[in-house]
C-alpha cells in the first residue's frame, strides 16, 4: 500500500514535471527565434545587443505587451478584441485632457484606466449577456471607440508639456524605464490571476469547452464579462504609459492598428486561437520577437516598406514552424 | 435468424498479418493478426483501449503499422499507411465520432469529396437522386435534401452508414453503430447488414453489446491489452466465455443491485411537476425518492434527456415547478441546481463534460473551485490534489498521474472522472444520462456498483438508460417516456422482477394499441 501510493506519488511529480516542460516548450518554443532575430541583428549592426538598445527594445514593447496581456485573457476564452488601440487613443487623450486640471493632474491616470475598462465592460455585456460574436462587437467599438477618441480633442492633437506623470513615460527606477516595470508588473499579475486563481481556472475552462463549463457551474457570462473588462482596463493603462511618453495624445492617429501587434504577440506566443490552451509568458516572449524586429530592421537601415512585409512574414512563418514542432510532439 | 442461416463463404477477403504499433513508449498493439471472409460478419470485442481504433486505423490507413506487419486483400498485399489507397480497396470506416458537416445536406454529406460530376461541376440533381436511392436502402424516414443538422444524433449515424455505402465498399467497419438508434432504425440497420452480406461485403463490427453480437456475428475476435486473444465461430458463442477472454477473469456478478429499494417509509427527495418546455416535453410529472435509482426509460428522441435538462436548469422552461425534500425550488441555471444539490451528468462527455486540454485533476475539481478557495480568490491546490487522488483510487480511474489531460484517456475512465467531478459537489440528487454509453464492460460493472452504493447512501438516482438490460439490473423502479410525456410507470414487486416487455410496450405505445 505505501510502496503503491509512493509509486503514484513519484509518478505524479514526473508527470508534473513533464507538464511543466511542455507548458515551459510551449511557452518557450519561440524563445529560440527571439534569440536567433537577436544575434542575427548583431550581425548586422553591432549596436543591436547594447545595454542602451535593449532598453530601447524592452521600452518600444512594453506598450504592446501591456495590450496583448489583456488580449491573452480574451483569446483564453476563444474571443478577440478588436478595439484595443482605440481603446487606448481614448483613454490618452482622458489622461491628457484631465492632467491640465490644475492640481489635479494625477487623476488622468485613473481617470484614462476607468475610461478603458467602462469601454471593456461595455464590449463584455453585449458578449456575454447579448450574446453578440466578440469579433463583431469590438469591430465596432473599434470604428465607434476611435470616434470617441476624437471627439474628446475635437480633432486635435492635445498636449501638456508639464504632464505630471511624465515619470512613466520617460523616468526610470534604478535604471529601469517605468514603462518596463508596469509591462513585468502585469504580466506577472496575469500569471498570478490566470495560474494561480479559481477565476483562473475558469477561463481555462470556458475557453477549453464553454457548454461544459456552463453545466459544471461556472457563471460563463461573468468570466467572459472579467476577460473584456481586463482587455479594456489594460488598454486604457496603455493610453496613460502612451500619453506619458509623448506629453501629448491625437485621437485620429495614436493606437492604429495595434490590435494587430497585440494579437500578434498572443499567437506567437503560442497561445490557442480557438480557446483553452496558451500563456502569459508565451506573450511576453511574442511581444519582445515583434519589438526586435521593429528595432532590428531600422537599425540594418531596412526601408519602412520592407519592414512591413519582413514582419508580416515572419509572423507567418514562426507561427507556422511552430504548428509543425507541436504536431511532431503530439505523435508521441 | 437470417444472419445463422448465412452460410458464410470461406473465403478471406481481408487478413491483417502480425499488426503492431507503437507510439513513442507506448505499445498500442502487439502482433495481431485478423482473417475476415467475404459476406461475413465479423465482430470484434474487447475492453476500451484493448487497441481494436488503433487496429481498425491501421487498416483505414490513418496509422502505418510498424515494420513486419501487412494487409493482404483478395491475398494481394496492399500499401498501409494511406487513407486513399485503403478507400480505393473498398475500405469503409463508419466511425463512433461523427464525421459530419452538419451545415451541408444529407446528400451533400454521403458524397462529400466524392460527389458526382457533369462538365467539372457538382450535378446535383444526380448527387441527391443517388442519395435518396440509398437512403431508400436504409427504410428511413429523412430526405436527401435534410440539413443534416436537423436531424437526431440516431439518424446522423444512418446517414454516416449510407456515406460508406455510396462508396461501394466491399469492406464496411462499424463503429459502435447502434449506439444512438432506436430499436426501429437498429432493426432496419440488421436488415441492410443482412443485404450487405448477401451481396458478399465483410462486415466488421465493432460493439460492446453482447445481444447484437450473438444476433449478427459469424464470427468473434476479442482483443485485449493491446494483443489478439482469439477467435470463436459462431457456434461456440457463450457470454462468460466472451467475457472472460475480454477481461481476462471472470465476472460473476456484473449489475449490482445491493441497496434495499425505498419501502412505504420512503421519503420523497425531488418532486417534478408540470414540467413543459413549450416544445416537445408536455406536463412531466414525478417523484423521485431517497435511496432510490428510478430509471427513465423510452425511445430515442422520447424526451428523456430535454426533461433532464430541464430540471438541471440548463435549458429554460415554460411550465413546471420543482420541490426538494418537500421545499418548492426556483432553478434558472445549473449553478442553481447545484447549489441545490442536483447534480447532471451529460450524455455526450466530449462536447458537453470534459476539458479535454485540462489536467484530470482540474476536470475533478471543476465542480468545487469556489468552495475550496482561499482568500482572494487563490486556489488550494494542496487540497485540489488530495480530492483528485481521493477521487482516483476511490473511483479507480486508471491513469498514470493526476495531472495527465482529460483527454488522454479512454472513454470509462473520461466517464469516471465526469462522475468524481460530478461527486464531489455532495448532490442530493443524482441525474446520470446515458452513464455507460461507450464504456467498456470492465468499466460499466464499476460505475453499476459505483450507483448502487450511492443510493444505498440515500442519494437520490434518475438514470436515463437506452439499454433495457441495465434498466432492469440497476433500477428498482422504472418511467417510460413517450412522445415528451410520462406514458407509465413499471415498478417492481416481490416475486415479479421488472420486465422488459412492459417497457417496450410503454416506449412504443404497443399498450395502449
Amino acid at each position: 500500500m505505501i510502496d503503491s501510493s509512493a509509486a503514484t506519488k513519484a509518478a505524479d511529480q514526473a508527470a508534473v514535471r513533464s507538464r511543466r516542460l511542455r507548458t515551459a516548450f510551449a511557452a518557450l518554443g519561440m524563445l529560440p527565434v527571439l534569440l536567433l532575430l537577436a544575434v542575427g541583428f548583431q550581425f548586422i549592426n553591432p549596436r543591436f545587443l547594447t545595454g542602451t538598445n535593449l532598453l530601447i527594445v524592452t521600452q518600444q514593447s512594453s506598450i504592446n505587451i501591456v495590450l496583448a496581456a489583456g488580449m491573452t485573457f480574451v483569446i483564453l476564452t476563444g474571443g478577440i478584441d478588436l478595439s484595443v488601440g482605440s481603446i487606448l487613443a481614448a483613454s490618452a487623450m482622458v489622461a491628457v485632457l484631465v492632467s491640465l486640471v490644475p492640481d489635479w493632474g494625477m487623476l488622468g491616470i485613473p481617470a484614462a484606466i476607468l475610461l478603458g475598462l467602462g469601454f471593456g465592460i461595455i464590449n463584455g455585456l453585449l458578449i456575454a449577456y447579448i450574446r453578440l460574436p466578440p469579433f463583431i462587437v469590438t469591430l465596432g467599438s473599434l470604428t465607434a471607440v476611435r470616434g470617441v477618441a476624437r471627439l474628446l480633442g475635437e480633432d486635435t492633437t492635445v498636449f501638456n508639456p508639464d504632464l505630471p506623470f511624465d515619470f512613466i513615460g520617460n523616468g526610470s527606477l534604478f535604471g529601469v524605464p517605468w514603462l518596463v516595470i508596469i509591462a513585468l508588473t502585469v504580466v506577472v499579475l496575469s500569471w498570478l490571476v490566470l495560474k494561480r486563481t479559481v477565476l483562473g481556472t475558469w477561463i481555462y475552462a470556458v475557453g477549453g469547452n464553454a457548454e461544459a463549463a456552463r453545466l459544471t457551474g461556472i457563471k460563463v457570462p461573468l468570466v467572459l464579462l472579467f476577460v473584456y473588462g481586463v482587455s479594456g482596463l489594460l488598454a486604457g493603462l496603455g493610453g496613460v504609459m502612451s500619453a506619458a511618453r509623448l506629453y501629448a495624445a491625437n485621437g485620429l492617429q495614436l493606437g492604429q492598428s495595434y490590435e494587430l501587434d497585440a494579437i500578434a504577440a498572443v499567437i506567437l506566443g503560442g497561445t490557442s486561437f480557438v480557446g483553452g490552451v496558451g500563456s502569459i509568458w508565451g506573450t511576453l516572449i511574442g511581444g519582445l520577437i515583434i519589438a526586435v524586429l521593429s528595432n532590428g530592421l531600422i537599425l540594418a537601415g531596412v526601408s519602412d516598406i520592407w519592414q512591413y512585409i519582413i514582419k508580416g512574414l515572419v509572423i507567418i512563418v514562426a507561427v507556422a514552424l511552430d504548428r509543425y514542432r507541436l504536431q511532431a510532439g503530439a505523435r508521441t | 435468424m437470417s444472419a445463422a442461416a448465412h452460410v458464410a463463404p470461406q473465403r478471406p477477403v481481408l487478413e491483417m498479418r502480425h499488426i503492431s504499433k507503437t507510439f513513442g513508449p507506448v505499445r498500442a498493439l502487439r502482433d495481431v493478426s485478423l482473417t475476415v471472409n467475404a459476406g461475413e460478419l465479423h465482430a470484434l470485442m474487447g475492453e476500451n483501449g484493448a487497441g481494436k481504433s488503433t487496429l481498425m486505423k491501421v487498416l483505414s490507413g490513418a496509422y502505418r503499422p510498424d515494420p513486419g506487419g501487412e494487409i493482404l486483400i483478395d491475398g494481394a498485399p496492399v500499401a498501409t499507411g494511406d487513407p486513399i489507397k485503403a478507400r480505393a480497396h473498398g475500405i469503409a470506416v463508419i466511425y463512433q465520432e461523427l464525421s459530419l458537416a452538419p451545415n451541408l445536406t444529407v446528400a451533400q454529406n454521403i458524397f462529400l469529396g466524392n460527389e458526382p460530376r457533369r462538365f467539372g461541376i457538382v450535378d446535383r440533381d444526380q448527387c441527391n437522386r443517388r442519395a435518396k436511392e440509398i437512403i431508400e436502402r436504409l427504410g428511413v424516414s429523412f430526405s436527401a435534401r435534410a440539413l443534416v443538422s436537423s436531424l437526431s444524433l440516431g439518424e446522423r449515424q444512418l446517414v454516416e452508414i449510407a456515406r460508406a455505402l455510396s462508396t461501394s465498399a466491399r469492406i464496411i467497419v462499424m463503429d459502435e453503430p447502434t449506439t444512438s438508434l432506436t430499436s426501429r432504425e437498429t432493426d432496419r440497420l440488421f436488415e441492410v447488414i443482412a443485404t450487405l452480406k448477401a451481396q458478399g461485403i465483410a462486415i466488421i463490427y465493432i460493439s460492446h453489446r453482447m445481444e447484437e453480437v450473438y444476433q449478427l456475428a459469424d464470427r468473434v475476435s476479442v482483443l485485449r491489452d493491446s494483443g489478439y486473444v482469439g477467435t470463436l465461430e459462431r457456434a461456440d458463442l457463450n457470454a462468460s466465455r466472451l467475457v472472460s477472454m475480454m477481461v481476462g477473469r471472470d465476472l460473476s456478478a456484473f449489475y449490482k443491485k445491493d441497496h434495499r429499494p425505498p419501502d412505504s417509509q420512503r421519503r420523497v427527495a425531488l418532486s417534478v411537476r408540470g414540467m413543459s418546455d413549450g416544445g416537445l416535453l408536455k406536463d412531466c410529472s414525478f417523484d423521485l425518492y431517497h435511496g432510490e435509482v428510478l430509471a427513465l426509460a423510452g425511445l430515442v428522441g422520447s424526451g428523456r434527456t430535454e426533461l433532464a435538462r430541464l430540471i438541471f436548469g440548463a435549458d429554460r422552461r415554460s411550465t413546471g415547478e420543482l420541490e426538494l425534500d418537500g421545499k418548492p425550488i426556483a432553478i434558472a441555471s445549473p449553478r442553481e441546481a447545484l447549489d441545490a444539490g442536483i447534480a447532471y451528468l451529460t450524455e455526450d462527455r466530449k462536447e458537453l463534460g470534459l476539458f479535454l486540454d485540462m489536467s484530470i485533476s482540474d476536470n475533478i475539481n471543476m465542480g468545487v473551485l469556489t468552495r475550496d478557495a482561499r482568500a482572494g480568490g487563490f486556489r488550494d491546490f494542496a487540497n485540489a490534489e488530495r480530492r483528485a487522488a481521493k477521487a482516483i483510487a476511490d473511483l479507480s480511474i486508471r491513469t498514470r498521474s493526476a495531472q495527465a489531460n482529460a483527454g488522454s484517456l479512454s472513454g470509462g475512465n473520461q466517464q469516471k472522472v465526469l462522475l468524481a467531478r460530478l461527486l464531489e459537489t455532495e448532490p442530493k440528487v443524482v441525474i446520470l444520462d446515458e452513464p455507460t454509453r461507450g464504456v467498456d464492460v470492465g468499466a460499466k460493472s464499476e460505475i453499476y456498483r459505483l450507483i448502487d452504493s450511492l443510493a444505498g447512501r440515500g442519494i437520490a438516482i434518475l438514470m436515463i438508460s437506452s439499454e433495457l438490460p441495465e434498466v432492469i439490473g440497476v433500477a428498482d423502479r422504472v418511467l417510460v417516456m413517450r412522445d415528451g410525456t410520462i406514458a407509465g410507470e413499471v415498478t417492481a414487486s416481490e416475486g415479479r422482477p421488472l420486465r422488459q416487455e412492459e417497457i417496450m410496450e410503454l416506449a412504443t405505445g404497443a399498450a395502449q394499441r
